[in-house]
């Protein structure tokens, strides 16, 4: 396949692959851009009149507004928390002769690994029964969400910055150390500048990770925390057959993943082969 | 070098909070695995009862039925999106117009939530909706209702994690083929080898570790999966895709059976890492055997 045949064979080839990836997020656009009557007649390809009524009532929705800014507090304050705790952990195990340390990076990768159902029922019975305090327990909570996505996340991030870390010089916070800088401020002056590519992927792989969760979601909270996932799948159990509004909270869910695409997009696969394939 | 207090002190929240969360989940599930632990029992203060669980365990058909299960959906699933995976990176590795776009395009599925996927998979096969049942029915004249029909069902189960995740193992093989020497497959050349003879001798042998990270990456993940088939068919229809993290969470998890559902967890977790231990043995045997036949 060499020359102008084979290139354009192959640009037509993959337009069509791509069709087979686009197709089932376009279909899902075009049944939330449509009323009731419009779904059951026979399936058409080609968006017909718009109607953005579904999208209205799902964001004007009480209820899917509550899970919306769960989903985005969670998000938010796991990325934010798991970027900053990586940094001092990758800095720590980058920077400083701890015992074992190569184990301890270990464990903390391994941590990613586990089945979510697994530990449902534990992680259940701890939030509900045992870490409560006076009377107020983790269950239900933002706080709770948010920390227990540290164990998906947290690892990720340790293993993403690790890299960009040990590839800063030492040399650079030595010298900053001999004019007489605190660890806090090498750390703050030295280190963060030249890591913030590295820590903006990080937070946001974090944030889609956080944001995309289900299982631990749909398990851990009940009424007052429950996040857009949650919301989604509670309209093909209760609701049923309001597909339009289903097709509406879907796009929602899809679309950080959507904007993000371009930013992240070499990372992620790294990201999710625990860094065993680098590109 | 510099005082290993406050390196302590950076690395100390990370491992509190992976301790609480990891560890000691992890932990709890071992103990209570031993107990005849049930919320709504009589007495509702659990005891020791030895490996009880487990005993019940081996003859629950029901969780034989979803071990099995989730084994035929790993192995359908795997190994088809070894082959299409390895079929694409190799169109990949030629040049062609927009190959980044189309790079880019091809990565979109793998950060979508997995209960988006199963929400547009059920858009696509409700029956009277959907057009996958419409044209099947229409042009093929096959009833499609992945309601009734449980293999229906399971490969529409299979055929979405076809459409998650090949772009993960065609990324991964297209970083293993680009980090091939070229120099073998010129040799290879000259020496009049077929295409088909310099795959099997040269591009897999030599590809095999990434080859074996993917199968052993995908292998855990699909073995997990959870979210999308709940949403696209509840695990139906019966239990015809009720892989055992569905039957953990929807079957287990209601009747609050608490020793018998931490034994099932910590079986499954088991048999995970046996699995893909078994898989790595078996794939690094056999490259360590062919060395030395040699």
């Amino acid at each position: 396949m060499k020359g102008r045949g084979g290139k354009l064979i192959l640009f037509l080839g993959w337009c069509v692959i791509s069709l087979f990836t686009l197709f089932p997020i376009y279909w899902m656009f075009l049944i939330s851009t449509k009323t009731r009557v419009e779904l059951f007649s026979m399936p058409s390809f080609l968006p017909g009149k718009f109607h953005w009524d579904n999208y209205i009532n799902v964001l004007t929705d009480s209820a899917f507004q509550g899970y919306m800014l769960n989903s985005v507090i969670v998000a938010t304050s796991n990325a934010l928390l798991v970027t900053v705790l990586a940094l001092l952990a990758t800095y720590a195990l980058s920077r400083f002769k701890l015992a074992g340390k190569d184990n301890i990076f270990f464990w903390l990768i391994t941590n990613r690994m586990a089945p979510a159902a697994v530990f449902l029922l534990p992680l259940f019975l701890l939030f509900t029964k045992v870490f409560v305090l006076g009377g107020i327990s983790l269950f239900d909570t933002r706080t709770g969400l948010i920390l227990l996505y540290c164990v998906f996340n947290l690892p990720f991030a340790i293993w993403l910055l690790q890299g960009i870390m040990d590839g800063i010089p030492v040399e650079l916070d030595e010298a900053a150390m001999i004019d007489g800088a605190s660890t806090f401020q090498v750390l703050t002056k030295i280190i963060l500048p030249l890591a913030k590519p590295g820590l903006a992927v990080t937070a946001i792989l974090t944030w889609v990770f956080a944001w995309n969760e289900y299982l631990f979601a749909a398990t851990l909270t009940s009424v007052e925390a429950r996040t857009i996932t949650t919301g989604l799948a509670e309209f093909v159990t209760v609701t049923g057959t309001n597909w339009g509004e289903l097709a509406a909270v879907a796009m929602l869910t899809l679309l950080p993943a959507v904007l993000f695409l371009g930013l992240v997009q070499r990372n992620i696969v790294a990201g999710l082969t625990f860094g065993a394939v680098k590109e | 070098m510099r005082s290993s207090t406050i390196g302590w002190l950076f690395l100390a929240p990370t491992l509190l909070i992976l301790l609480v969360f990891g560890m000691l989940p992890f932990v709890y599930v071992l103990v209570i695995g031993f107990t005849d632990w049930n919320a709504f029992a009589a007495v509702a203060t659990p005891h020791f009862n030895g490996v009880e669980n487990y005993r019940r365990l081996v003859f629950d058909d029901q969780v034989l039925t979803a071990l099995w299960l989730t084994l035929r959906f790993t192995i359908f699933a795997v190994v088809s999106e070894l082959i299409l995976g390895y079929f694409l990176a190799q169109l990949f590795m030629r040049d062609f117009p927009l190959k980044g776009l189309f790079r880019t395009l091809h990565t979109l599925p793998l950060m979508v939530a997995p209960i988006a996927v199963g929400a547009t998979w059920r858009l696509l096969t409700v029956p009277g909706l959907g057009p996958l049942s419409y044209y099947l029915e229409r042009w093929a004249g096959i009833e499609y209702r992945l309601n009734t029909y449980a293999s229906q069902a399971f490969f529409t189960t299979v055929l979405m994690d076809l459409w998650h995740w090949t772009p993960l193992v065609t990324l991964t093989l297209l970083a293993g083929l680009s980090a091939l020497p070229k120099d073998p497959f010129e040799q290879a050349q000259i020496d009049g080898a077929n295409r088909f003879q310099i795959f099997w001798h040269i591009t897999l042998p030599m590809l095999r570790p990434v080859i074996l990270t993917t199968v052993f990456i995908r292998a855990m993940d699909a073995l997990r999966t959870v979210d999308e088939v709940w949403m696209l068919t509840g695990g139906g229809p019966g239990a015809a895709t009720r892989y055992i993290g569905l039957h953990i969470w929807r079957v287990v998890f209601p009747k609050t059976d608490y020793g018998y559902g931490a034994a099932m967890s910590l079986l499954t977790l088991y048999l995970t890492i046996v699995l893909c231990w078994l898989l790595y043995v078996a794939l690094v045997a056999r490259k360590r055997s062919g060395e030395d036949s040699r």
